[in-house]
């Protein structure tokens, strides 16, 4: 290391690792639904893809974090997102595929992906 | 590096490295890598967290959660809980003691123990893994040694460190900005930067979790020191009989080696550092610096009077600068965010925060950091959670063997330099040991009289037989022996031993019988002219007697381990004074209540 701007480097690179251990009010979060009804309707394979989406983008202030059975089972898995100072918003029957727009459009774009939500699945 | 959505942080301090927390971190990755979570969930391995009462502590990111006293056989259950399905084991959450509150629902900083703590030298024990210097430089580690280097001078540095007010955490206080620039003025082809971490005074580990937490903080430091007096190399005197703090802070160094933090040419300047440690064998005096610098250099570890001081003639003869582990911790926040921003924190006179170990009759025994300034009753009170088994809070014992007692009557003194050796206790290195109705004020003083002459060197006279002198008299006062007059004597000896000693350790020994004898003189008095312990301690003064509340139900007599109790079945027992041991076996086991110490 030969400058502040190497410095600099290494801390940008840890900083996204461990920001959850900040507190961090800016913080957007990710619930996923994650009882044994989730985990059976495949939430995890949906938790691992938000975890490489965001990590791929590079995104900052994003925690993932996990809920239990929220009475619900049949839509599940169920994601919450929570953008700092807004009402949550739901999705439901989330599958890996659908992981790539929520983060492009509702984490990064701040829209939330009004299709996938549970007001239109129960429209 | 990969990106994991939950952090299981567990502390890896000495006090819950002692209570488990080793095989706690191996059953947390195995458990982790059988339910398939290996690639979500990390574990980290931090420092000491403070709250050492609620031991092994782990903390569950991003929620926060506050797992206490953590046994192997719960990790199976918080990984398939907490982990795979995201439900809190509420059973282990750590409750307040005085609000009786879990933690379910808030976050660290909410818990009663912390909220009123401002966490500057700790400020990264127990968030980070100290064996990962990444971790620290993401937390803005080395940042103020590359501000230093390349954006300031030396001078600046010292004025930045003078301004802010930083006095020494050791003991003494003596303002750190001042000692830099004493050595800084020093000409000599070599100097050196020591740090001391011969942290003695019994019940005090702040020196100890700041090293084990956060090795890099004081590695930091020292460069900048180093830089600012103009010395390029670095010793470290570290206790043996602190391997966890040795075995991370030379793994600090190296890694600070690898990443040219250490070195040559640091950040590309003509400054050139490296850092040695020496360990040390565990002898009080050692923690006086001309002592420790003996020791540094192979000799005796005796002190040597000053003048000539360190930062004139210090380790092997070249000027010196040393300071304590806890003064480090805060010099690299200091140069980053400024003298104004550090003197905002604390009293006009004693600026930022202070470290304490909280010990004795306290129910969250552990590690605090404080604005300087707040009432003594807040750190007992509120952050301590008071006293256990609803017992009267007696004195706060502050300084180790050099400082002295404060009385339940000044609990709302502020806690700061001048105000405390105002009232002849002194801040010292920040260990509080709490007393309460049950503690002897008389035997107190005795205890620490008693490690004092343990650690006297015997180089000076005062010191050497004077304080051995004192010994005796206490001892006796104890067993009952005492004289008219033994309490004259006492404060005519420690006048004596303080005005002649050769250096701290001497100077400050009488401090804690001056101090009790201030506040309890009538415990003294009541030990000598009546024979009795008012707190029921002394052994030698007490009688165990039988009352009328007693049944004659026989417990007590098969009990007493010296068949000392007599009585026949359904009438009052007697003890027979003579034979009794005082051991206490007859009052726990009697269901009456009917026997008591007088």
């Amino acid at each position: 290391m030969k400058s502040l701007a190497d410095l600099q480097a290494i801390r940008a690179k840890t900083l996204e690792n461990i920001n959850m251990r900040k507190e961090d009010e800016n913080a957007a979060r990710v619930v996923v639904g994650m009882a044994t009804c989730g985990i059976a309707a495949g939430a995890r394979p949906v938790m691992l893809k938000f975890l490489e989406e965001i990590k791929d983008r590079d995104l900052q202030h994003v925690t993932v974090s996990q809920t239990g059975c929220i009475g619900m089972c049949r839509l599940e898995p169920m994601v919450d997102i929570i953008l700092p100072g807004q009402e949550k918003v739901t999705y439901v029957k989330v599958k890996p595929d659908m992981v790539d727009r929520i983060v492009a459009e509702h984490l990064i774009g701040g829209t939330p992906v009004a299709e996938y939500t549970i007001g239109a699945a129960e429209a | 590096m990969d990106l994991y959505r939950a952090h299981v942080l567990v502390c890896g301090g000495t006090g819950c490295t002692s209570s488990g927390s080793a095989k706690l971190i191996e059953r947390f990755e195995e458990q982790i890598a059988t339910n398939g979570l290996d690639k979500e969930v990390k574990v980290v391995r931090t420092g000491c967290f403070g709250l050492c009462e609620a031991g092994p502590v782990v903390i569950i990111y991003p929620e926060g959660t506050f797992y206490s006293r953590v046994k192997v056989e719960d990790v199976d259950e918080i990984v398939t809980e907490h982990l795979l399905k995201g439900r809190k084991v509420q059973h282990l959450v750590y409750v307040d003691h005085k609000t009786h509150e879990s933690s379910v629902q808030k976050s660290l900083n909410e818990i009663g123990f912390y909220k009123q703590q401002e966490r500057i030298a700790l400020r990264n024990c127990g968030v980070i893994d100290p064996e990962n210097i990444d971790e620290y430089i993401a937390f803005d580690g080395y940042q103020a040694l590359g501000k230093a280097l390349t954006e300031m001078t030396p001078e600046q540095v010292i004025d930045e460190i003078l301004k802010s007010g930083l006095r020494g955490r050791g003991g003494a206080g003596f303002p750190t900005g001042k000692k830099w620039q004493f050595a800084r003025a020093s000409q000599a082809e070599h100097k050196y930067f020591v740090c001391n971490a011969d942290e003695g005074d019994p019940g005090a580990f702040m020196d100890r979790s700041l090293l084990e937490g956060d090795p890099h903080a004081i590695i930091e430091a020292m460069a900048i020191g180093g830089y600012a007096i103009g010395a390029d190399e670095g010793w470290v005197y570290v206790r043996a009989e602190y391997p966890i703090a040795v075995k991370r802070l030379e793994k600090a160094i190296e890694q600070a080696r690898e990443y040219g933090l250490l070195g040559k040419n640091i950040f590309g300047t003509d400054f050139n550092f490296d850092i040695h440690i020496r360990l040390g064998a565990g002898a009080f005096v050692c923690g006086e610096e001309t002592a420790l610098m003996a020791s540094i250099e192979g000799k005796r570890g005796e002190p040597r009077p000053k003048p000539p001081f360190p930062a004139v003639r210090g380790l092997f003869d070249s000027p010196t600068n040393i300071n304590n582990v806890e003064t480090l911790g805060n010099v690299a926040q200091i140069i980053l965010k400024g003298a104004d921003w550090f003197r905002s924190i604390g009293t006009e006179k004693s600026t930022g925060t202070k470290v304490f170990a909280l010990g004795g009759k306290i129910n969250n025994t552990g590690l605090v950091e404080v604005p300087m300034g707040v009432p003594l009753r807040t750190i007992i009170e509120d952050i301590g959670g008071g006293i256990p088994n609803g017992k009267k809070f007696k004195a706060v014992q502050t300084g180790g063997p050099s400082g002295g007692c404060i009385p339940a009557s000044l609990l709302d003194i502020s806690v700061e330099y001048d105000t405390l050796t105002s009232v002849g206790a002194m801040m010292g290195s920040g260990g509080m040991i709490v007393l309460d109705e049950d503690n002897c004020m008389v035997d107190i003083a005795r205890f620490f009289l008693d490690f004092t002459v343990d650690e006297s060197c015997g180089k000076c006279t005062p010191c050497r037989i004077g304080t051995r002198r004192m010994l005796e008299i206490l001892e006796r006062i104890t067993e009952g022996k005492g004289e008219e007059g033994d309490i004259e004597k006492l404060e005519n000896l420690a006048e004596n031993i303080k005005n002649s000693a050769l250096c701290g350790l001497g100077q400050t020994a009488p401090n804690p019988v001056l101090s009790t004898i201030k506040f309890f003189r009538d415990e003294y008095e009541a030990h000598i002219r009546d024979k009795k312990c008012p707190a029921h301690h002394c052994q030698a003064m007490l009688n165990y007697v039988i009352t009328d509340k007693c049944r004659g139900c026989t417990l007590c007599a098969r009990k007493c381990p010296v068949s000392a109790i007599t009585g026949t079945v359904k009438e009052k027992h007697v003890i027979d004074t003579a034979k009794c041991i005082k051991c206490g076996q007859c009052i726990a086991n009697c269901k009456f209540g009917a026997i008591i110490k007088d």
